[in-house]
């Protein structure tokens, strides 16, 4: 699994700055932090990539795409490739952030984490630069002006699951997921224009049940259908219906609750029976609906709260785990479940007592508060600002991180824990191989992706590739005695060849 | 990855490591009384205010993005 992320862009007093050039500035600018590792810009291999491919087994012309759609066209946009096996890169007008490949959610939440140090130590850097502006980043999703750029899950699944299946068992755990996942926001409507406080940045710009955009028309299941990974075993769930989280418990459930959610459909434990009658209509319902006591109306006439369709899905995953793994269950699937369940059980109680944990509880208690203290209304553009500024990502700015500061939004790992996941790699991966990479021999990768590294050794006239494609070989457990024996690029790659 | 097999090897491999990671994770716990929690907001607004950014208005106005994805 993986977390993808675009971060807003702005400099404080010009509304107006040209956001692709901007955010190549802070990406450039990476690559001159020590932090990076000594390289020669790899360039991203997009030999793998097949973005037009549809899950639902055509692909689309290229003629036909949208220009935004056509993201294996290397625009000569800045592009890195870090030695914690990330990748740091433009994405239309907006810097992004994609972790490494992780085994679970709680690393799935510590290199995320680590991606928000990296994007305020890379836009510290361009500011400084010669002709440098003071750029701010955000980690939000929408501007409140129309715009939305997105924070999107990654899960591989087993390709013999059935597309419709995921449509109809999925589509429902997202809707109500929201009540967990949502980061707050402080408008309603794509503008922003209809005053009031949703639950999530995101529902408002999702217009379709299912589709291949992302950027037009956003469907609640996406069906791009890249699995980097053996296209026979394996398809890549893209979810591009959630939030951006400053939260780490927020974050860590929102991996945990759907992989296993996931797994349960996979097994079979998920059918129809909570597919909503109108899904984008009850997205947006949820969303808005501070209370939690709006109920949805499925397709065979029940109506159902977002809390009891969470409990559902919670019970579904509990008994897959059950019968899956039984007494092997690890420490981590268990802790999800727990707190899933707490959390449900602490919303329909009090929501207010997740303040500490779920980001739309604690920016709504801070909103809440100036509104009481200042009898400031939803217009108010300080209760705006205080929406917009809770995911500046400026340790001495960010809302989120004077809260957990002050102890008032928890955490689950150590700023230790996170400076390390700047540089080092999840080692249960490929991505252990790709940082490694980047890290031993970063002079000589000439190009990375997914599912490659390719390395340029001098004095050999072909540039050698050394495929990727299984997410869970690379690990420091297969070839960590094989990377600390390797003195040179081209030995490496040698030994690979001969074993 | 296969999911429903959540293979962790980092955490699985010694299982005391592993069940002090367990523990290592902070459990949720219901907030302090509704008094409390009313004061320390208060408290927390008082710093909020000092590191907001000046001119509320005018910031979030400026605030303007290119659509992504």
């Amino acid at each position: 699994m993986g977390i993808e992320t675009e971060y807003g862009i702005a400099v404080p007093g010009r509304p107006n700055i040209n956001s692709m050039l901007a955010s190549s500035q802070v990406v450039n600018a990476y690559a001159n932090s020590a932090l990076a590792g000594r390289q020669d810009r790899a360039r991203w291999d997009y030999d793998e990539e097949q973005p037009l491919r549809d899950a639902r087994g055509y692909d689309m012309s290229r003629a036909e795409a949208d220009p935004s759609q056509l993201t294996d066209e290397d625009m000569g946009m800045a592009n890195l490739i870090l030695t914690n096996g990330a990748r740091l890169y433009v994405d239309h007008a907006h810097p992004e952030y994609s972790t490494p490949e992780v085994t679970n959610p709680l690393d799935a939440m510590l290199w995320d984490k680590a991606g928000e140090h990296i994007m305020a130590e890379a836009a510290r850097l361009a500011a400084q630069a010669p002709g440098g502006q003071p750029l701010q980043l955000y980690k939000n999703n929408t501007d409140n002006k129309g715009a939305s750029y997105g924070c999107h899950e990654n899960y591989l699944m087993d390709r013999q699951t059935p597309f419709i299946d995921i449509v109809s068992g999925m589509t429902p755990f997202f809707i109500s997921r929201q009540i967990i996942t949502g980061s707050g926001r402080v408008g309603v409507g794509q503008d922003g224009s209809e005053s009031g406080f949703q639950l999530t940045q995101r529902a408002d710009f999702f217009e379709v049940e299912v589709g291949l955009e992302t950027t037009i028309k956003r469907p609640i299941i996406n069906t791009r259908d890249e699995p980097h990974a053996d296209p026979e075993l394996y398809r890549r769930l893209h979810v591009i219906v959630g939030d951006a989280n400053l939260s780490q418990t927020a974050t860590y459930l929102k991996m945990g609750i759907t992989s296993l959610t996931l797994s349960a459909l996979e097994a079979g434990q998920l059918d129809a029976s909570l597919m909503p009658h109108n899904p984008v209509a009850e997205l947006h319902a949820v969303s808005r609906d501070s209370a939690l006591t709006h109920r949805i109306t499925t397709r065979d006439g029940r109506k159902l709260t977002a809390l009891e369709m969470q409990w559902e899905f919670h019970e579904a995953a509990t008994k897959h785990v059950a019968q899956q793994l039984g007494s092997d269950t690890d420490w981590q699937t268990q802790d999800v479940l727990d707190r899933w369940a707490d959390v449900l059980d602490r919303l329909k109680r009090d929501p207010m007592s997740l303040a500490s944990e779920l980001d739309w509880v604690a920016k709504r208690a801070l909103l809440d508060g100036y509104r009481k203290r200042d009898a400031a209304d939803w217009d108010s553009p300080r209760l705006q600002l205080v929406d917009l500024q809770y995911s500046d990502i400026r340790p001495d700015k960010g809302l989120a991180y004077k809260l957990e500061e002050r102890g008032r939004l928890q955490t689950l790992v150590s700023p230790e824990q996170i400076r390390a996941a700047v540089v080092e790699p999840p080692t249960d991966t490929r991505a252990w191989f790709r940082g490694k990479c980047i890290q031993q021999f970063g002079e000589s990768v000439a190009a990375a992706s997914w599912d490659s590294v390719i390395f340029d050794i001098p004095g050999r006239n072909a540039l050698q590739r050394v495929p990727t494609l299984d997410p869970l070989r690379g690990t420091q457990q297969n070839i960590g005695d094989l990377m600390a024996r390797a003195d040179s690029a081209a030995g490496l790659v040698d030994e690979l060849k001969g074993g | 990855m296969p999911t429903h097999e959540r293979p962790q090897p980092n955490k699985s491999k010694q299982s005391d490591a592993e069940s002090e990671d367990a523990t290592a994770l902070p459990q949720s716990q219901d907030s302090d009384s509704k008094e409390a929690l009313d004061a320390d907001v208060d408290a927390i607004l008082d710093e909020i205010d000092d590191v907001l950014e000046e001119n509320a208005e005018e910031f979030v106005r400026g605030f303007v993005q290119k659509g992504g994805q």
